[in-house]
């Protein structure tokens, strides 16, 4: 293996976890939540030190959604295709997201991995819909030309 | 005691004594539950939905895993569950590679069972089954195909729950489910211990042995090879049923002939080495008594465990006995024969073993560049040689194997079910040749099918703490306990559960490793040479063939594997 | 640190009089949807404005406050209900609340200086319809006509504020139920106020508090269900971010009636507000001694914990989400045994959802004959909605049970938007069902629902009008399951899948003769037999519609038409010939040449070779060219 990879972050967040199995999935999420996604080196090394096989780490990863093995854009972009958003059509909010970026159902990520943009099944602001967030922040009552402005503006923010 | 309990299953009022589940049930009453995904060894899973049935109310459960209660009235067999299992199958055959002629588990498929059992016609939906192309093939040992596979869950369970190797486990989710090691890669690169058990529980062609029967066939063929044939104890109690004989009964004789007919030119029985193993270990662990070898002395008859040894517990290396397998005893000892004869000599070993095939591919086995052990085939893959070969298996006169390794001990024989191994060692150690003293080596607490079996013995003035272990989750517990600083002398690990009588190359039916054993034991009794020591075939190979080679030809050094 | 019930009862009185000393409070609405439209900005300059002026003082410091300076807070609260119209910012001034809504950056000087210094009220910012406005929050009829009791807290003050808690009475029933009631006498209570899980299956909360107590083994837990996935539906996340310490409140109940000591709170992924809001709202109550070990001197010791979902929805169904706890995937488990004889690390556990706790507190201090007089017999309580879709007002809404459809989707919702005619509501999102004109007047309650094939689900209600197609949504919805699928058992992880395929085929315009049937077929062996029960209803939504949809079905497979023209490789183009001049303009554009005609005749379009790029439509000078 490889041995250039530092385990620093992920010793700590493993202490912080107190190396417990049963917690495998918020140390998935704080690792996840430093790189922005889950390096594949970590497996062996999370394998060792919780005595859990590589096998299942990756069965558990895989799982669930949020986690992912390939690195993702600065800006996560969710964009919710929840049945209200997607009965006040955000489908063309998505498809104007992905023209302008280059994605699509396969590519999620831009290669100067700047922004990654997936669909969410809902947001909770079901009631502005078409809702998306980016990393943390919900934006509300979205359009194509919207969509434009706020990439254009997160461009800006580099 | 409390009153007999009683439920009605299709109109029958049936006692319940105990039982886990209704499936349980419905079989004690002689009906045979369709299932995918039970297995009574290991936990209810509950997912393939075609053991559902129907309470009096109209209402659908899963006899897996709703447990009897007094009372209870349930059908299992009404016009809507044959309605919902016809499409649970249809469903499962379209998400399938339905090649079926060609599938190396072609008639020994359940779902090809249960289709043809439920009368499917025809399937409604578009093939979407996954491409062979992406066959894991890089094992020696099994070969994987995502297009067969039916995601009921049981290889996943069996290498977690019951062998604790973790290789597989599911990926993704939904409909993009599989069964998949860490990051797909390959399983060789896995921590697959080349164990089989996966293979032997699998209900279709998933996860199979990996089949070399048509290198065992080149080589009978060539002129200028000779062929030269080994045969595990455990292959001869396991062949019947297969071959329209009783399941667990010894078809040594009948093996012998069949391979002869095929064109073997020589047979022998791996029994032979087994008593020579007995003479090794023994003479090893009783130097480790006495001069404070390191203990526990742990078996090495079985390639699973070392593997599992070198992968996950590279401390323990240097408890495990120097001693080679009895394969691969045998394939010195053949090969050195015949080390100066002007043909070739093609070594082929016939075990219950899946592990066996990486085993006799290890470079610890080769001479000069050749393997003692040039093929290994399993019981499955003998049996369908045999088919081949059109010989009518229960008809055929049994005949002996040849010398110089004619002759085998009963101690010998037992290797191939758990415990084997320890009773042929204590067979040797005990002092009293009587039968008096065979039937107290029985009785020491080695036999029977518990995962792990643990005594302790006199032996001088010292208690000697012994165990016998199968599985490799059992194998786990053990070596934790001995990690912790519980003291064992003497430990015999075999990896499968029950050993190898129930090993991933035989065939495989519930309960066959009670009959098989049973069929061992027989074969033992039989014999009129119980103990190694007294086999004068042992004696004559160490003063013929061996010398003070022994080191040489019977002993390995398995070094500690660093990751790379 | 409160160590007795008298110290609690002080830290009351503080908290009340301290409150009371506040000249005003700006109530900023702090929900998500009012942080998307920006209302955290607006926070932050009524902050400033406040902080900038003299003779103002911002926040409450009993000990120094002067008598001349005027105290001035300003909060941020949970979600005030009507999404649509944030951001959202209350003005209260003792019983005087002035409701504003879509309060802009720039409004905020004028609001400080006229309504908060000030007494004036500034007519153009506040609610408007059919030319009257409405000043208080409670004479909106989309407030009005609501009884919020789990939402009752949403709005009215800082949810991040323990002490804004316990003023509003918070605690008190915790304290009722430690001092005055036995463990039994609360389990007796909440049976007895016939509490139903909001969660979906409407299980009675009672009788598995009752089923837990009585087990043998004495580790228990209690485990909330803040996993609400059902797309179209945010009440959960609501409670969880506007009112954290009622939900917690609610669950500490439930463990000293199981005597329970840890609490697990599973959030969903998407709620990173709900996470921040609970776990500052666990950490103060542990500083304040309200968790942790002999809560008030008894012997009670609770401690919260909180699990982040990692986006699966199957891990709202309580043995998925109990193994996702326990760091699996979150597979669904066989039943029997049930969670609450083995549940969470095999040991009896509490599972109930956010909406179910957060009710708990209000039954205990007012009693379960007072509860039960809200709603029907069999659903006792009220129930909240996600009211969204092609309606006037959307947003979060809590009516008893037993109100009907007519009245939530017209009098709270405000009708149809723009007037538009109405056709469904689907109810209970991915498990739930289509109802339609027929269902208006029927009942919103457990049992009424059930009937009809539908159920309350986590209560989301997305009202759709005549331009949406009913085969297109029961696709939505398969493909939801489908994805969401865990995969484990065969009828959902296959059935679903090939059910989607032929929905998918319907909407392309490629249904066969037999699907209809095929589709109830797989719809009636996944309900029987999937193995959780997410998998049992997931054909609902595809039942429902054929049931009460069935002529678009058919006319999307026999016609190869979309009644609602929503589907797009359905839509027809064809030129009005009495409105067509015959210029050719259009045959020239077509890119496929599927047009043709003779010049100053009616022209034609060949739909076999038509792709529906629609650029004949613009071209056309005369709109003779039409879609449908």
């Amino acid at each position: 293996m490889n041995s250039s990879f530092d385990f620093t972050v992920v010793d700590q967040i493993l202490a912080a976890n107190n190396n417990s199995p049963q917690a495998i999935i918020a140390i998935l999420q704080d690792i996840q939540e430093h790189y922005r996604y889950l390096p594949k080196e970590i497996v062996p090394h999370l394998s060792a030190k919780l005595g859990m096989s590589e096998a299942k780490i990756y069965s558990i990863a895989t799982f669930y959604e949020n986690f992912s093995f390939e690195p993702k854009g600065k800006y996560v972009i969710k964009v919710c295709d929840g049945t209200a958003c997607h009965v006040r059509h955000s489908t063309p909010v998505l498809e104007a997201l992905w023209n302008e970026l280059g994605l699509s159902k396969e590519k999620h990520t831009t290669d100067d991995l700047m922004f990654t943009v997936e669909t969410v099944s809902c947001l909770g602001a079901c009631g502005l819909a078409p809702t998306m967030m980016v990393n943390e922040q919900v934006y509300a009552a979205m359009t194509p030309e919207k969509v434009l402005a706020v990439l254009e503006e997160l461009r800006g923010r580099g | 005691m409390s009153e007999k309990q009683y439920m009605t299953i299709d109109g029958i009022p049936v006692e319940i004594n105990g039982e886990k589940n209704i499936l349980e049930l419905c079989q004690k009453i002689g009906i045979k539950m369709p299932t995918f995904c039970y297995h009574s060894d290991l936990s209810i899973y509950g997912a393939c939905r075609m053991c559902m049935v129907e309470n009096k109310w109209g209402g659908i459960e899963a006899a897996c895993s709703t447990p009897p209660r007094a009372g209870m009235e349930i059908k299992t067999n009404t016009e809507r569950l044959r309605r919902y299992r016809k499409n649970i199958l249809e469903l499962l055959l379209a998400n399938h590679c339905r090649d079926c002629t060609v599938c190396e588990n072609n008639q020994n498929c359940k779902l090809q069972e249960l289709a043809m059992r439920f009368n499917i016609e025809g399937v409604r939906f578009p093939n979407r089954a996954k491409s062979t192309k992406n066959d894991d093939t890089s094992s020696v040992c099994i070969v994987r195909d995502a297009g067969k596979c039916i995601l009921c869950g049981d290889c996943v369970r069996v290498c977690n729950e019951i062998q604790n190797v973790g290789a597989i486990d599911f990926a993704h989710r939904g409909s993009k489910m599989v069964i998949s090691t860490a990051f797909g890669k390959p399983l060789a690169e896995s921590p697959c211990v080349g164990c089989g058990q996966c293979a032997a529980v699998c209900p279709t062609g998933a996860i199979v042995v990996k089949n070399n029967i048509q290198c065992v066939w080149d080589a009978i063929s060539d002129p200028n090879v000779r062929t030269s044939v080994q045969i595990a104890p455990a292959v001869r109690v396991a062949i019947g049923k297969e071959l329209k004989c009783r399941e667990g009964e010894n078809v040594m004789g009948k093996i012998v002939a069949a391979l002869r007919r095929m064109g073997f030119d020589e047979i022998y029985d791996t029994t032979l080495s087994a008593d020579l193993t007995v003479m090794e270990e023994t003479a090893e662990f009783i130097d480790r008594l006495e001069n404070g070898g390191k203990l526990p002395l742990i078996t090495s008859c079985c390639p699973g465990w070392i593997q599992y040894a070198e992968k996950k517990h590279p401390e323990f290396l240097e408890n495990i006995s120097t001693c080679r397998s009895p394969m691969q005893m045998m394939g010195s000892l053949v090969k050195d024969q015949n080390m100066d004869a002007e043909q070739k000599m093609f070594h082929v070993a016939i075990m219950p073993c899946t592990a066996k095939k990486f085993e006799a591919s290890r470079p610890e086995f080769t001479k000069n560049g050749e393997p003692d052990v040039d093929a290994v085939i399993t019981t499955q893959e003998l049996i369908r040689m045999i088919k081949e070969s059109g010989l009518v298996f229960d008809e055929l006169e049994p005949e002996a194997v040849d010398m110089p390794f004619g002759t085998v001990s009963g101690a010998g024989v037992i290797f191939g079910v758990t415990g084997g191994v320890t009773e042929a060692v204590l067979r040797r150690v005990s002092e009293n040749k009587s039968r008096a003293g065979l039937l107290e080596a029985a009785n020491a607490g080695q036999r029977g099918m518990e995962g792990i079996k643990e005594f302790y013995l006199p032996y001088g003035d010292r208690q000697l703490h012994i165990a016998v272990v199968s599985g490799l989750g059992n194998a786990e517990r053990v070596l934790l306990r001995a990690s912790a600083g519980e003291h064992f002398d003497f430990i015999e690990i075999m990896a499968c559960p029950g050993g190898c009588v129930n090993g991933g190359g035989q065939p495989y039916f519930s309960n066959a490793k009670e009959a098989r054993s049973k069929g061992l034991y027989e074969a033992d009794r039989m014999l009129s040479i119980r103990r190694s020591q007294e086999n004068p075939i042992v004696n004559s190979v160490y003063k013929k063939i061996i010398k003070d080679r022994a080191h040489e030809l019977l002993h390995v050094h398995y070094t500690a594997k660093h990751e790379d | 640190m409160i160590k007795t019930q008298n110290e609690l009862a002080l830290n009351r009185t503080a908290a009340l009089d301290a409150i009371a000393s506040y000249d005003c409070r700006i109530l900023v609405c702090s929900g998500t949807g009012c942080i998307a439209t920006g209302s955290n900005k607006i926070y932050e300059i009524f902050a400033e404005l406040v902080k900038e002026t003299p003779g103002v003082t911002l926040e409450f410091a009993p000990h120094d406050a002067k008598e001349h300076e005027e105290l001035v807070g300003v909060k941020k609260t949970g979600c005030q209900g009507c999404c649509e119209l944030g951001p959202l910012v209350r003005i209260q001034k003792g019983e005087r609340v002035i409701q504003y809504v879509k309060v802009q950056q720039s409004d905020c000087k004028a609001i400080f200086e006229r309504s908060v210094l000030g007494d004036e009220v500034i007519e153009e910012l506040l609610y408007h319809k059919a030319g009257e406005a409405f000043r208080s929050p409670s004479d909106i009829p989309f407030i009005a006509k609501q009884t919020r009791m789990v939402l009752e807290n949403c709005g009215r003050f800082d949810s991040e504020s323990l002490d804004e808690y316990l003023a509003s009475g918070g605690f008190k029933a915790l304290e009722k139920a430690m001092f005055e009631m036995s463990r039994e006498e609360v389990i007796e209570e909440i049976d007895k106020s016939g509490l139903r899980g909001r969660g979906g299956g409407g299980f009675p909360a009672g009788r598995k508090w009752k089923q837990v107590a009585s087990q043998k083994e004495k580790v228990r837990y209690v485990v909330c269900n803040g996993d609400e996935g059902d797309p179209g539906a945010f009440m959960d996340g609501s409670v969880m971010e506007g009112d954290p310490y009622k939900l917690i409140e609610g669950m500490m109940i439930a463990a000293y009636a199981v005597s329970a000591e840890n609490g697990y709170i599973y959030v969903r992924a998407e709620y990173p507000m709900s996470v921040s809001r609970l776990k500052l709202a666990i950490k103060t109550l542990e500083e304040r001694g309200l968790l942790g070990d002999n809560i008030m001197g008894t012997d009670f010791s609770f401690h919260m914990h909180i699990n982040r979902g990692a986006g699966a929805f199957v891990c709202g169904e309580g043995s998925a989400l109990t193994a996702s706890i326990e760091g699996n995937r979150g597979f669904p488990r066989v039943k029997p045994p049930r969670t609450v004889e083995h549940g969470l690390f095999d040991k009896p556990t509490v599972l109930n959802n956010v909406e179910t706790y957060a009710n708990v507190p209000k039954i205990i201090e007012m009693g379960s004959d007072w509860f039960r007089a809200i709603g029907t017999d069999n659903s006792s309580g009220c129930k909240t909605f996600s009211l969204t879709g092609a309606i006037e007002n959307t947003g979060l809404i809590e009516v008893p049970m037993g109100t009907t459809l007519r009245e939530v989707i017209f009098d709270i919702g405000g009708g149809m938007k723009n007037g538009a005619e109405f056709k469904a509501v689907q109810i209970g999102g991915p498990s739930g069902a289509c109802l339609t004109k027929e269902h208006l007047d029927m009942p919103l309650d457990f049992d009424t629902l059930k009937k009809v094939g539908a159920m309350v689900g986590s209560g989301g209600l997305v009202v759709m009008d005549e331009s949406t197609c009913m085969v297109e949504v029961a696709r939505f919805f398969m493909n939801f399951t489908q994805n969401e699928s865990c995969g484990k058992c065969v009828p959902c992880r296959e059935g679903t899948k090939r059910m989607l395929e032929i929905l998918e085929r319907i909407v392309a315009g490629e249904g066969r003769d037999g699907d209809i049937e095929l589709l109830l077929e797989l719809a009636e062996t996944i309900s029987a037999t999937a193995l959780c029960g997410l998998g049992k209803s997931a054909p609902n939504p595809v039942v429902s519609t054929i049931k009460n949809f069935r002529e678009e079905y058919e006319a999307h497979i026999y016609e190869k038409r979309c009644p609602a023209g929503a589907c797009q490789k359905l839509k027809r183009i064809y030129i009005d010939p009495e409105l067509c001049k015959g210029c050719s303009k259009c045959a020239r554009q077509c890119p496929v040449e599927a047009i043709s005609g003779k010049v100053k005749e009616p022209f034609s379009i060949d739909l076999e070779k038509c792709i529906r790029c629609g650029s004949c439509i613009s071209t056309c000078p005369f709109g003779a060219i039409k879609e449908g």
